[in-house]
């Protein structure tokens, strides 16, 4: 029963449980280009929604990604410090960043599902 | 991303059949990088070869029975000793020694010299070039070029499947091949290469040409920042500034001793921080582990002492390794010292490297 959401920042949430594990879009990885290194967050690590979670590095740039929602870090994907390019190559799936225990589920509501997505980014 | 005052590429039509992702630099609106990426396209600029839109930057043609002497007096140079065809790495030095603008003086004959300038200070290189010329009988002309960079190990054999032979040219010279072309067998990757200023309409044919060979494919903005970077050269406004003098930077080598006495703009001061020494001086840093360290890091000594900071910083894709440069403190700068750079809090160890990262494969002779 999970169910994927969206942000404007180019990220996504698949939400089961009352866990989300969030990851960046194909769209933003492709605007970042070959990532070299990701920096994932402690387990445990308290996040209010736009708080920096990760930060992700390309051969050129570091970007941010945010907490999309208010939550606790549960897991972060270990598998992305021997192959950051994961991101790339499978951005929804494998490349996933973190995971975590939502605080606050009725910010969701305020997120974009895939139809709107598309939209968003034209 | 783009104001109203950005600058378009004449070629900007090409780039964007190519797939290109633009984004802004020096007042540009340029190609960062083409659909295979930075990483594939910075490895075959090293295996092959890679053709690169640089007409961001400013060709000037400076000529006239002054012109060595005025160039002499802007750069510490002697340009009359130049042979004919043969190119300088020189600057523009303010009167504090700081470097303006890092140049390419070509001597194209008897009295007329090619000075290739950065996108980014090509206004303000004309603008004291000019002020310097009314002491001088020399006239500055700049020029209407598109200028392409073919760089890698293929390079100078598409060129020569192109039409363009190369087979005499030297790293380091540069020569008119065609009407109002100029062709230099330099670059800024540490590779075997050709920078070629000509009409756009010669370089929409050449392109065609070259593009047909599979061995060349457009690279972009973001593939020549980490080529440049792990072949050890230098950016101009980052590791590189007017507040930074040629002893500092360890480019010394770029001015002749026996002008050294001279009468260059920048000559008293860089003397005098010639006889004290320089306070800083600019290094190769080799991060430990994957990640990236970026310009404007703080740099530390392993007692938490400030040591410096980074100037250019990113991952280098033929070293497979974090690549970075920047000044510290002149006792800390030999190879091998052990410093900690900090990034958003956390410190990264880096060794103290000398450059180049990747070995320079210069065609010298």
């Amino acid at each position: 029963m999970a169910k994927t959401y969206f942000t404007e920042d180019h990220e996504w949430l698949r939400v089961e449980g009352g866990v989300a594990t969030v990851g960046i879009t194909d769209y933003a990885q492709e605007q970042l280009g070959d990532l070299v290194f990701v920096e994932l967050p402690e387990i445990g690590r308290k996040l209010a929604k736009g708080d920096t979670a990760v930060v992700v590095e390309s051969v050129k740039a570091a970007s941010d990604v945010y907490a999309p929602v208010d939550g606790e870090i549960t897991e972060a994907n270990g598998s992305l410090s021997a192959d950051p390019s994961l991101v790339n190559s499978a951005a929804t799936g494998d490349g996933w960043l973190w995971k975590m225990k939502l605080s606050n589920e009725s910010q969701l509501d305020s997120l974009m599902d895939e139809a709107a997505y598309r939209a968003h980014i034209g | 991303m783009t104001g109203e005052d950005t600058r378009h590429l004449p070629l900007e039509d090409l780039h964007q059949a190519a797939g290109a992702r633009f984004g802004a630099f020096a007042g540009w609106s340029m190609p960062l990088t083409y659909p295979p990426g930075v990483m594939k396209e910075h490895l075959h600029t090293r295996e092959h070869a890679g053709l690169f839109d640089i007409s961001h930057m400013k060709l000037f043609e400076v000529g006239g029975p002054g012109a060595a002497a005025l160039l002499n007096r802007a750069c510490p140079l002697d340009a009359g000793a130049l042979e004919i065809s043969q190119s300088k790495y020189t600057f523009f030095l303010n009167e504090a020694a700081g470097i303006i603008d890092d140049l390419i003086v070509t001597r194209l004959g008897e009295d007329r010299f090619m000075v290739v300038a950065n996108a980014g200070n090509a206004i303000e290189d004309e603008k004291h070039l000019r002020a310097l010329a009314t002491d001088f009988d020399a006239r500055i002309e700049p020029l209407d070029r598109v200028f392409l960079a073919i760089q890698g190990p293929d390079a100078w054999a598409a060129l020569a499947r192109a039409g363009i032979e190369t087979g005499s040219l030297l790293f380091m010279h540069g020569i008119e091949p065609r009407q109002n072309w100029f062709m230099s067998r330099s670059g800024y990757t540490g590779e075997d290469g050709f920078e070629i200023g000509l009409p756009e309409k010669d370089a929409r044919d050449l392109i065609a040409k070259l593009l047909e060979d599979e061995r060349v494919q457009w690279i972009g903005l973001a593939a020549r920042d980490s080529l440049r970077l792990e072949a050890g050269l230098c950016l101009h406004g980052q590791d590189l500034t007017p507040e930074i003098d040629p002893a500092s930077a360890g480019l010394m080598w770029a001015i002749p001793k026996e002008i050294r006495a001279g009468r260059f703009i920048g000559a008293d001061a860089l003397r005098s921080i010639l006889e004290r020494g320089p306070s800083q001086k600019r290094v190769g840093l080799k991060p430990d582990g994957r990640q990236p360290v970026r310009a404007g890091a703080a740099l530390v000594d392993a007692g938490g002492n400030p040591a410096g900071h980074v100037t250019s910083g990113g991952f280098g894709p033929s070293t497979g390794h974090p690549v970075a440069m920047g000044y510290v403190d002149t006792a800390l700068a030999k190879a091998g010292t052990k410093l900690f750079a900090d990034v958003r809090g956390t410190k990264i160890p880096v060794d103290v490297t000398s450059l180049p990262f990747t070995p320079h494969r210069y065609r010298k002779g």
